[in-house]
């Protein structure tokens, strides 16, 4: 029996992008956002999210893609996670999927110039359709900030 | 029925009792004599029983049982304390504790409690221990076995009953008994009451008729009782009180008034040859505490009933209000920009007086997070006696300013080091009795634990009359252990080198013993109170004593900060660590062996851009004549810190930066949220001077 999977839908340079519904809280249009000195450059800063201060990542910068500038479209979608909450920045976020368990395939070695290790398996949706799940931990694993952060000392 | 509701309830009261029990124990140590206090204990133990029994925790509740008879006899004079019933005690109370620790942890409170309980049965048996004189009480108490104990009647009781049989009444033993599931105990109890008094006179109750009132009575009660009535009638009358169970009446003829009688006056003796007994005993075990004991009588036993009228609040509604009121303030800051750029007089005052609320409010937030530093005070006795102990020394623990309070957040973390520090000065600053009379000094050492405010810091002190510290001998350990070369011992003021024992890795007892003296401990106290937003240090005098003294900040979520500008970015700095603001000529700040220095009264301190260390990305001071700066110290260090611009001081909420950055180091603490909503970073001064 094949489990509906519910994912929110963005996009980052031309390609989509799933995160399970459960695991955002909201989804933002851009902020202000503060620098945080010392920090890897794909960590943007913190955000003021309704009296709560969340740092913010460039989803981009973070898979090693080149990152661009910010329009009318980016947005920043809050994940919860790890017990963690971070803010991703992504070039669009416009859509909920119902995605069956039955159509995830393991991620091949590398989609679109990101590690396999940072996704969780592609799903195909209709003919031609591919969406990539994140495996949101491994996104979120702090142990590589500090690496890299002691890395650019 | 379901418990889980009260469960809650249930770890906070039996966690009270515990610690009630553990704080008796230990003045009963001091005063064995006070049947008060027995009684005090009596009572935790009984409703800590009734808790754990209601709550299926059968090894609880026997345990308890166990404990509530040894301490019965001991409170009916029957038995008096000695050191075996104390350990046994004792071993109870960590064994109780041990038990509603599993059970909090979701365990089931089970517990290897068969041994302990043998062993009080054994004390009511009348095995107690090396002492057994005091078990002579017991013979008398035969005599009266038929009657509850406590209802012995004294003398003029006793004359009354005999004068009232002789003037034609019928006295009365009346044993009532209330339904297990009656609801209103002490109503029902005043009923019966209600009917003995219109039909005669109550000569005396057990429990007392003030202790019924309060329902501090288990199933029943008996008093004794005159009266004409006809005992049909009597029994009758008060069997129509409702959720009674069982009404027992038994005549009381001259005889039985005789023996007692007798009984009393040999119980008489006998206690008082077991007074005697006990006080014999008493020099030998305590001589040292006996002057104390006496010093400090009654003022415990007095804050026992002035309990202050309380609520239990769940910590998470205080931190939510908290959130909410810190959201509001940020809100009145903007207020306060708007109606100063609008100009409307109406406006302004209406802001202003928002503004004396506000703050009116703050207080009483940050009040109601604040906690007496007894919270944590309050385990040490216990601790301080088991160490003293186990190390076969003496040690007394004055506690001083226990109602001081400080904020929820410092209460939770200061209790680690603070057994550290403790455990340390018993350790290690505490001699031996062996030496301590040597030296001339009492055989008891002195530990005061001292905490007060001061401006807007609370400070901890423990003190103790020990050796002090031994400079050579910690100038060798650490060059040893390769915390410092010997060319720098040679130069390192008294000061520095006390500062050493809080160096990592650095032990200095010989000997390593399983109470400290692992080198693991002071520092790891030392990061603690830092990380606290506190500060250590130590003062000492060879063979005087030792003072540690913790300095910490009364609550760590609103702070006065300094805002500055850089560029086009925020910063804030905490006001507690500026020592003056003022500029600076570029032209002033000088090289010394490459580091930038200035002049600052009298003294030369070290200059620090702060654009360089945030690599703010469109500020550099190095194209200005002219720059502001701010002095700020850590510790007695000082160092200038150049910015851009000041916006002024301002009270900001301290928010956390989010856990994603916590593993980040850097120059930034935390984070503020402005008046135009915008997110400003906190900087560490500490992270700043190296």
């Amino acid at each position: 029996m094949a489990e509906e999977l519910k994912v929110i839908v963005f996009t980052l340079a031309q390609e989509e992008y799933g995160i399970e519904v459960d695991k955002v809280r909201t989804i933002e249009r851009m902020l202000p956002i503060t620098r945080v000195p010392k920090t890897p450059a794909f960590v943007k800063g913190v955000i003021n999210l309704r009296g709560v201060v969340i740092p913010v990542i460039d989803l981009r910068g973070r898979f090693g893609l080149t990152e661009s500038d910010y329009t009318e479209n980016s947005r920043i979608i809050i994940v919860a996670a790890n017990e963690l909450e971070v803010g991703f920045i992504v070039d669009s976020a416009n859509d909920v999927l119902d995605v069956s368990s039955d159509a995830i395939e393991n991620p091949p070695e590398v989609v679109g110039g990101i590690k396999a290790k940072y996704l969780s398996g592609v799903a195909k949706i209709g003919e031609n359709r591919l969406l990539i799940l994140l495996n949101l931990s491994e996104v979120l694993n702090r142990s590589e900030i500090i690496q890299l952060e002691q890395f650019g000392e | 029925m379901e418990m889980n509701q009260y469960m809650s309830m249930f770890i906070d009261e039996s966690n009270d009792h515990l610690q009630a029990l553990n704080e008796n124990m230990l003045r009963l140590e001091q005063q064995p004599e006070d049947i008060g206090i027995v009684q005090i204990i009596f009572r935790s133990a009984h409703t800590l029983k009734g808790m754990s029994a209601t709550m299926g925790f059968e090894d609880l509740a026997s345990l308890t049982h166990e404990m509530e008879n040894v301490l019965d006899l001991v409170r009916n004079e029957k038995l008096s304390m000695n050191g075996h019933i104390f350990d046994t005690l004792f071993k109870c109370l960590d064994a109780l504790e041990a038990m509603v620790q599993d059970i909090i942890g979701g365990g089931t409170g089970k517990g290897e409690v068969d041994e302990l309980v043998e062993r009080l049965k054994g004390i009511v048996k009348g095995d107690t221990g090396a002492a057994a004189s005091a078990s002579g009480t017991s013979a008398p108490a035969k005599a009266a076995a038929a009657l509850p104990a406590s209802l012995v009647l004294d003398q003029y009781q006793l004359s009354i009953l005999a004068q009232s049989i002789e003037g034609g009444h019928t006295a009365y033993f009346i044993e009532v008994r209330v339904r297990e599931d009656c609801l209103l105990k002490a109503a029902r109890a005043y009923m019966v009451f209600d009917v003995l008094e219109r039909n005669g006179e109550v000569v005396k109750s057990y429990p007392s008729v003030q202790e019924i009132e309060q329902e501090q009575f288990d199933r029943g009660f008996s008093v004794y009782y005159i009266t004409q009535t006809a005992e049909q009638t009597l029994h009758e009358q008060l069997s129509r009180v409702s959720e009674i169970e069982s009404v027992t009446l038994n005549a009381v003829d001259k005889a039985s008034l005789q023996e007692m009688e007798d009984n009393l006056r040999a119980s008489e003796q006998s206690a008082s040859a077991a007074k005697e007994a006990a006080s014999a005993k008493a020099p030998a075990t305590q001589a040292p505490a006996a002057d104390k004991g006496a010093a400090r009588p009654a003022a415990p036993a007095a804050s026992g009933n002035a309990a202050p009228r309380t609520i239990r609040v769940d910590i998470e509604r205080l931190d939510t209000l908290m959130n909410l009121f810190s959201e509001m303030l940020i809100d009145r800051v903007r207020l306060e920009q708007l109606a100063f750029e609008i100009r409307r007089n109406d406006l302004t005052e209406t802001v202003e007086h928002m503004a004396r609320v506000s703050a009116d409010l703050q207080n009483i937030v940050l009040k109601l997070r604040m906690v007496p530093v007894d919270s944590v005070f309050n385990r040490f006795p216990r601790m301080v006696r088991d160490l003293a102990k186990s190390l076969d020394k003496k040690v007394d623990l004055v506690v001083v300013g226990a109602e001081t309070e400080l904020d929820r957040t410092v209460i939770d973390e200061i209790g680690d080091p603070l057994v550290h520090l403790i455990r340390n000065s018993v350790d290690h600053g505490v001699e031996s009795i062996a030496d301590r009379v040597a030296l001339g000094k009492p055989e008891t050492g002195t530990v005061v634990l001292r905490a007060f405010h001061s401006g807007n810091h609370v400070f901890i002190e423990i003190e103790d009359d020990g050796k002090g510290i031994n400079r050579p001998k910690v100038l060798e350990t650490a060059i040893k252990r390769g915390v410092v070369t010997p060319e720098e011992a040679k130069t390192l003021s008294d000061e520095e080198v006390n500062m050493l024992l809080f160096a990592p890795g650095f032990s200095t007892a010989d000997k390593v013993s399983d109470i400290s003296g692992r080198g693991v401990g002071l520092d790891v106290v030392k990061s603690k109170i830092t990380s606290l937003g506190g500060n250590v240090t130590v003062l000492s005098t060879l063979g005087q004593g030792t003072k540690f003294s913790i300095q910490l900040p009364l609550t760590l979520s609103i702070i006065a900060a300094m805002l500055i500008k850089q560029g086009s970015e925020k910063y804030a700095f905490p006001l507690s660590s500026i020592v003056e603001t003022g500029s600076l000529k570029r032209s002033d700040i000088r090289t010394l062996h490459g580091n930038r220095m200035i002049d600052y009264r009298q003294s030369i301190i070290p200059v620090i851009s702060l654009a360089q260390l945030i690599d703010s990305p469109d500020y550099r001071d190095d194209d200005e004549i002219e720059t502001e700066m701010l002095v700020i110290r850590k510790g007695d260090k000082l160092a200038a810190v150049l910015v851009d611009e000041f916006i002024g001081q301002s009270e900001i909420v301290l928010k956390p930066l989010g856990k994603y950055l916590t593993g980040v180091k850097g120059v930034v603490s935390g984070a503020t949220i402005l008046g135009d909503g915008q997110v400003a970073l906190i900087v560490d001064p500490n992270a700043i001077i190296k």
